[in-house]
């Protein structure tokens, strides 16, 4: 048996992982009709209620934005959250997307304290390991900070 | 005031705020009992039950207005039972304040409770991929104070707050809630010993972020009719607004448990914000502004998120609320005293409880009988809360 582990997202359609010369994205969604953007992708009516639409494509968001505000998580979350033992504190960030007009959360790559950041900066989204179990890496979304020389097991490998 | 759309509030109870871990309707009922003695009425004149829901203690807490009508013996009164997030408690007034006002009933009781877990709120149980505030602890880790932490850390950026400024809030309160036989925290803290308690979520520190607890609060309304031929031996305080608004969309502000937020590219972001649209809608009912309002009872989740409500409930202009915290406005004593009872900072949150409990301080402050924490000549009083997913909460009274 490999020691490779299976690589699956933890949660479906939410993020393309990326491979090769394709970097990740989130996926949300566009309206047909208005333009507006949904994460994540909507599929029901459009958010906007002067627009009648129920019909959008999937588009793959900004993969650089800038942090609206950040903090970090010092006390290990509840389940359904699977935290690592020893549990390490991480931080999260809610960052601004200019062509989408909104703001989406995710977790700050490993190794990031919050004396690290500042409201503004750059981060580009990178895809990285959420847990592990039964001999497969979850997947998920991160930021990570355009300015910063962090090694994380990214989609770079 | 518009007299069409004003109800009489005949009695307020409370059972204290603590962590006991005992049956919900337990505290609950003490409520009842206790705002129905109040009021100087019994079960038998209710006619309506207006029950705000607790999703953590099994079916019970999803039917409380059935639950409480068991609970005080069946007469046939007619219940509604709501679950709004934090909202619940101002969302059941409504109900019952709807009814009044529909002349369907003319004696109505309002009654949340709780009991809560130890530690962070989680989501309620199962493997739930299709519900945002599972996937937020699952895929984020992100808790209740993680959101409390990015409107702080915001706060900090945007205006200048320091963390001392958040500590002066919890100081502020402490001191508010000494007097208040309901509060579970009755200890006076300083600015020291806030910023030496452990962090939780940067900038927030653990005395900063409200705690959960068991309570019961309830009310008995009436309409004004009912009112003028009933003396309840105290000053008549009266609901004259109760604002349950949504946001506008698009809300550009992060909200819990959302991942996102709306997006403001089709018509760039609404004119009013969803906080501050919350009690502008109560003013408006009411036909009055922020500069009318003697004290406000304020959803302190954080004690950053307090100087926000400042903002939002229209104390003062955007950026401005730490001065007004440094030159004491908003302590007893100042111009318009913020959480007189304490707010959540010693209450901790009874969720369903919680903005009835809020409108029970400003009827005790309007009838001039909050001891030891009495704001001086107190005529009218505003509540503000904000519920999970998009519920406004803010109930306005007066005397």
């Amino acid at each position: 048996m490999g020691a490779e582990a299976i690589r699956v997202p933890a949660v479906e359609g939410w993020f393309t992982t990326g491979d090769g010369a394709q970097a990740p994205a989130l996926l949300g969604s566009r309206c047909d009709e208005c333009g507006t953007f949904a994460f994540p992708a909507e599929s029901g009516y459009c958010r906007n209620p002067d627009c009648e639409s129920s019909s959008f494509e999937t588009v793959e968001l900004s993969r650089r934005g800038r942090i609206w505000s950040y903090t970090d998580a010092r006390y290990q979350p509840p389940p359904p959250y699977v935290a690592a033992d020893p549990y390490e504190p991480f931080c999260i960030a809610a960052v601004e997307l200019d062509a989408e007009k909104l703001v989406v959360m995710g977790q700050i790559v490993d190794g990031v304290s919050v004396d690290d950041l500042s409201v503004g900066d750059e981060v580009e989204l990178v895809v990285d390991t959420l847990y592990h179990e039964d001999g497969t890496d979850y997947l998920v979304w991160k930021w990570r900070p355009v300015n910063r020389l962090v090694v994380t097991p990214g989609w770079e490998g | 005031m518009p007299e069409e759309t004003r109800v009489a509030v005949l009695g307020a109870g409370m059972h204290e705020w603590g962590k006991w871990g005992r049956p919900f309707v337990e505290y609950g009922l003490a409520a009842a009992r206790d705002a129905m003695d109040d009021a100087g009425l019994g079960w038998r004149d209710v006619q309506f039950l207006s029950g705000a829901d607790t999703i953590r203690n099994g079916y019970p807490g999803f039917v409380s207005g059935a639950t409480f009508a068991q609970a005080l013996g069946w007469t046939g009164a007619r219940v509604s039972s709501v679950y709004a997030a934090c909202a619940s408690g101002a969302v059941a007034i409504a109900n019952a304040r709807a009814q009044i006002l529909a002349g369907l009933c003319d004696v109505a009781l309002v009654v949340g409770a709780d009991t809560t877990p130890k530690g962070f709120f989680a989501p309620v149980g199962g493997d739930r991929k299709d519900d945002p505030d599972w996937l937020r602890f699952h895929l984020l880790g992100a808790t209740n104070p993680t959101y409390f932490a990015l409107y702080a850390r915001r706060r900090m950026d945007r205006f200048g707050a320091t963390e001392e400024d958040f500590a002066q809030v919890k100081v502020k309160n402490a001191r508010h809630g000494l007097a208040n036989p309901k509060a579970r925290y009755r200890k006076d803290v300083t600015v020291e010993e806030v910023l030496a308690s452990p962090m939780v979520a940067d900038p927030l520190r653990l005395l900063e972020i409200c705690a959960t607890s068991d309570g019961g609060a309830a009310l008995v309304l009436s309409s004004m009719e009912f009112a003028r031929r009933h003396d309840g031996g105290s000053p008549l305080v009266t609901i004259d607004a109760v604002s349950t608004v949504t946001p506008a969309f698009p809300n550009t502000v992060i909200e819990m448990p959302n991942f996102a937020t709306d997006s403001a590219v089709v018509s760039g972001a609404a004119a009013v914000g969803f906080r501050p649209s919350i009690t502008a809608a109560a003013y408006a009912e009411a036909g009055i502004g922020p500069d009318d309002v003697d004290l406000a009872e304020v959803y302190d989740l954080s004690s950053a998120l307090e100087l926000d409500w400042y903002e939002d409930i229209g104390l003062c202009g955007e950026g401005e609320a730490e001065k007004l915290l440094r030159d004491g406005v908003t302590a007893l004593g100042g111009r318009v005293p913020v959480n007189p009872s304490g707010g959540l900072s010693c209450f901790g949150e009874a969720i369903p409880a919680q903005a009835i409990a809020q409108v029970c301080e400003c009827v005790w402050q309007l009838r001039d009988s909050a001891d030891g924490r009495q704001v001086e000549g107190a005529r009218v009083a505003v509540t503000a809360n904000q519920g999970l997913f998009g519920h406004g909460s803010s109930v306005l009274l007066s005397r």
